[in-house]
């Protein structure tokens, strides 16, 4: 293993993650177990007591996991030296199978942990708890997921050997190559235009649905997933192109450099934010029927649906400016 | 609702006058922690200063050097393989280079000699790098003999000492004219120590030095950016190895951490309960927690780090450079050039930082959670 | 009006038989008056103020307030009965912080910090904003004649002074009720009298007042509308 400080710093945080996670999942599983809130039983008012601790666990968890994922992109930006072949992250993690799927389930694990917390949030705000076992359920699935993702990591990281070849972005999102990468890569801009257009679209006109008339609560969710996955696929195959000022270039890693003015990092995190809420909007909706949320409900629902739709704007505006600025003409 | 923002500066106020009055704990835990963050800061710092170092001193290193081996071992490349490898595609320059070792009984170093066809340099003189000049005690004019592996001494003077701001690469250094090289080490004619190859697009290399391969199959090219991958590789391992020793040290101060946090005293439990039956939830109260921690946090966090980028940029990491640059006698002493980015102050958080506030939600959340009668209770 | 119906409060955690500190009991307590607990230390008085009070919850039984909600709930009309028994804390906090100004018999006054952050203490969680909640602490302080104590620290109080500290800042939420353990237990008679007569002002103001004291110059005071003895847990009599 490389004992890079860096490394040693991602599984650092990985292993206090998965801590303070299991440490949560055991918590709420003994609440899920003894929860009787009429109860005025010791035992009761202890288990509300180590509701708090879950709470914080799982905030700082989150926190701790965003973190982390950006520093895991990092430090296999900062590692590419030491492959043949590699210049950008994009190769680093293709050293082995176990990179990819790293970055694939801390991506999970945040938008779950983020939807965790909107639940929470309209828990407090319910004068009986009403979303005490949903939430607790939701963390028993969370658990596993990130051991997973901390296993994963692990073994990623365990498995880098400096002596193995590995490809380049240019191989891995180059169009015309095979692989998944190298599909979302060749997407022609024809299509993806519109699609992104289109998705975009339809995601305002859910949010002004859901804004004004309090309906379509589960659609303008799938949207906003839809347009997370839609605005990746379009970064890759049309977008990144004007930032490189390249036609050939569809990394999606190299936007976080410095030479592009790290506009990878707004983009990315408008993504991930707008995805977690609108997720958010969709989870609270399935519990819109408890009776202590029906006056709490619409107020938060609507204040995360303004953030969705605030921060896909943002990422279509960082977008749409830097292909029209850009000396590329496709 | 309540308005948020208030609330927060509220809490802080309230968690900055709580570290004022218990100052004697509160600097005893600050000042571990900085010290922990300044010797992590200090390793992180100096690793990638050095890292700088090599990367930019290898700009200038050629791309590729061909060797020659014989039964495994270095052996002369000869002259002749020159013309062959100038002509192949991409090469832009073959020079090919005439050093060696220089073994000093006297001071028990090695020098490293090398041929330099430099109009400046006398004949019968020498440039030397300073880490020759300060082990062998010598200046400017003075006049040193050199044995040859003939067995004849030859004197030369030295007629320039080679500037500090080269020193990482010159230190022990010895320049002489290409006939006193052969002549020293009894060099044969048409035989160089190995080829110093540019090429005009670095892509190629690996192109370039697989033909030169199969054109000579006992040489072995060796590129820059295998070099340069090989200086990571040991500076990171290096200073790898150094944060895993310092593991413990990091344990044992989270062990202290947590054991000043659990150790909530009556006085401070009755506070909380006061506070608590004033009105103030637990989610408030694991704020207030929150807030002293951060400030705790940041003050040693910005501390330790400021401490560790004056060790390491003006005092050139005294206190631990010989377990990280390598164990000779001839010694470079060189200025790193300060080098701080958001990377590594990332790495630095999450090495120091991090544990802190996990070994503190637990104990934080106690402290939280007392029962409002605590207050009543007296 | 606060009605407590069959409360019990039992503490188990850590003892080998469990204790009952309030066992079983029903009472009515009337608004805008001043009700006495009177009894042996032990009989549970203090914990039950912490009951009615919204500190603690009861192991069982019902406790109901009327007309004191407020806007803590927005769901429930101003004059509905509210069950608090089986509130999360963060509603029974805040209906606490609305409803109730508690003083203590220790005072409680936060060392090392001034007499003006003491009394601001429990509005720092509501995040009003500063200036107004200052202008109501100084008026309340001036009224009880602390006005040049605004800065000083609390450690130089009298034990009077401190007192009326610990009364400011009961009010400075503008309790509709005003609990108060053993007040008069650290004070001379001229104190007790003139702690008596804010009592006084406050019933006048409307505000409903509970003590527990074991001073007559409390329960036989002809303030005092109802008194209630307490022994073992139980109420022995009302009067």
């Amino acid at each position: 293993m490389i004992q890079h400080p860096g490394i040693l710093a991602l599984l650092v945080a990985s292993g206090i993650v998965s801590l303070l996670l299991a440490a949560a999942g055991w918590q709420g599983f003994k609440i899920l177990l003894g929860w009787d809130l009429r109860s005025g039983s010791e035992m009761q008012l202890d288990l509300e007591r180590r509701t708090y601790l879950v709470s914080t666990l799982v905030a700082n968890a989150l926190l701790i996991q965003i973190l982390s994922l950006f520093l895991f992109i990092f430090t296999a930006e900062g590692l590419h030296n030491q492959f043949v072949g590699a210049m950008c992250a994009a190769g680093s993690l293709a050293v082995n199978a176990y990179g990819y799927p790293t970055l694939l389930m801390k991506v999970a694990t945040c938008l779950l942990a983020g939807v965790w917390l909107v639940l929470h949030r309209a828990d407090t705000q319910g004068y009986d708890y009403p979303l005490i076992r949903p939430k607790y359920l939701l963390l028993l699935v969370l658990v596993p997921l990130v051991l997973t993702e901390t296993w994963l990591q692990l073994s990623y990281l365990t498995g880098l050997k400096a002596d193995v070849m590995t490809s380049c972005c240019g191989s891995l999102f180059g169009q015309g190559r095979q692989g998944f990468a190298a599909e979302l890569a060749g997407l022609s801009p024809r299509l993806m235009q519109p699609v992104f257009g289109g998705t975009f679209a339809a995601l305002l006109a859910a949010g002004f649905l859901l804004l004004r008339f309090r309906r379509g609560a589960g659609l303008f969710s799938a949207l906003s997933l839809a347009f997370l996955l839609v605005a990746v696929a379009a970064l890759i195959s049309f977008f990144c192109l004007y930032i490189y000022e390249l036609p050939t270039h569809h990394c999606p890693f190299c936007l976080l450099q410095r030479e592009y003015g790290w506009v990878g990092y707004p983009l990315y995190t408008t993504l991930l934010g707008g995805a977690t809420a609108g997720l958010g909007v969709g989870a609270l909706s399935i519990f819109r029927s408890r009776e202590s949320l029906a006056a709490v409900l619409p107020a938060l629902q609507a204040r995360l649906a303004w953030s969705t739709l605030i921060l896909a704007a943002l990422f279509t505006l960082i977008v749409g400016v830097w292909m029209l600025l850009s000396p590329l003409r496709l | 609702m309540r308005p948020p923002l208030q609330r927060y500066r509220n809490i802080l106020d309230f968690a900055l006058s709580s570290l004022l009055r218990r100052k004697g704990r509160n600097l005893a835990l600050i000042s571990v922690y900085t010290l922990v963050v300044f010797v992590i800061a200090s390793l992180v710092f100096f690793v990638q200063a050095l890292k700088r170092e090599a990367h930019e001193l290898l700009a200038q290193a050629p791309d590729m050097v061909v060797q020659r081996m014989v039964a495994g071992r270095h052996d002369p490349v000869p002259l002749a393989q020159v013309e062959a490898i100038r002509s192949i595609r991409g090469v832009d320059e073959v020079q090919p280079r005439l050093w060696g070792y220089y073994y000093d009984p006297v001071f028990g170093g090695n020098l490293t000699v090398l041929a330099t066809e430099d109009a400046a340099l006398a004949p019968d003189a020498i440039w030397i790098g300073q880490g020759v000049a300060r082990s062998m005690r010598i200046k400017e004019g003075d006049l040193i003999p050199l044995r040859g592996y003939d067995g004849q001494s030859t004197l030369f003077s030295i007629q320039k000492v080679l500037p500090e701001s080269s020193e990482l690469v010159s230190s022990d250094l010895v320049l002489m004219a290409p006939k006193d090289v052969r002549a020293l080490f009894h060099f044969p004619e048409g035989l160089a120590t190995d080829l110093a190859i540019q090429a005009g697009n670095p892509r190629e290399l690996p192109t370039i030095a697989a033909k030169i391969v199969e054109l000579y199959p006992d040489s072995r090219p060796i590129l820059k950016s295998e070099i340069l991958r090989t200086y990571e590789a040991v500076f990171d391992w290096r200073g790898g190895l150094m944060v895993v020793v310092l593991g413990s040290a990091v344990l044992s101060f989270i062990i202290f951490a947590w054991d000043k946090a659990t150790g909530l005293s009556a006085e401070e439990r009755k506070e909380i309960g006061v506070l608590k039956s004033l009105g103030w939830e637990s989610s408030d109260v694991l704020l207030l927690k929150f807030w002293e921690g951060a400030v705790i946090s940041v003050t040693a966090f910005l501390t330790g780090v400021l401490l560790a980028y004056a060790h390491v940029f003006f005092f050139s990491a005294s206190l631990f450079e010989h377990a990280l640059k390598g164990w000779s006698v001839l010694f470079p002493r060189f200025r790193l050039i300060p080098a701080l980015d958001g990377y590594q102050l990332t790495v630095l958080f999450f090495l120091t930082v991090l544990p802190y506030t996990a070994a503190t939600l637990v104990p934080s959340w106690r402290a939280a959670t007392v029962d409002p009668d605590a207050a009543m209770r007296s | 009006m606060i009605e407590l119906s069959q409360v019990v409060k039992t503490y188990q955690a850590g003892l080998a038989t469990p204790f009952t500190a309030v066992d079983r009991v029903t009472l009515s307590i009337p608004a805008a008056r001043l009700t006495v607990f009177k009894g042996p230390s032990g009989s549970g008085k203090t914990t039950l103020l912490t009951l009615i009070g919204c500190m603690a919850r009861p192991t069982s039984g019902r406790i109901h307030l009327h007309g004191l909600a407020g806007a803590a709930l927005p769901h429930l009309a101003p004059t509905e009965a509210l069950e608090i028994t089986s509130l999360p804390e963060r509603f029974l906090t805040a209906i606490r912080r609305r409803t109730f100004g508690f003083i203590f018999q220790q005072f409680n006054l936060v060392r090392g910090i001034t007499v003006l952050e003491n009394v601001l203490l429990p509005t720092y969680p509501t995040g009003e904003d500063p200036r107004a909640v200052e202008a109501r602490a100084v008026a309340r302080l001036e009224s009880l004649g602390l006005a040049r104590h605004l800065r000083s620290s609390v450690d130089r109080l009298s034990g009077g002074e401190a007192q009326r500290v610990a009364i400011a800042r009961a009010l400075i939420n503008d309790p509709a009720v005003i609990i108060a353990d053993e007040p008069t237990a650290h004070l001379d008679s001229r104190l007790s009298e003139e702690f008596m007569g804010l009592m006084s002002e406050f019933k006048d103001a409307g505000k409903t007042l509970l003590i527990t004291s074991h001073d007559p110059i409390v329960y036989d005071s002809e303030l005092a509308d109802l008194v209630v003895e307490m022994r073992d847990g139980r109420v022995v009599s009302e009067t």
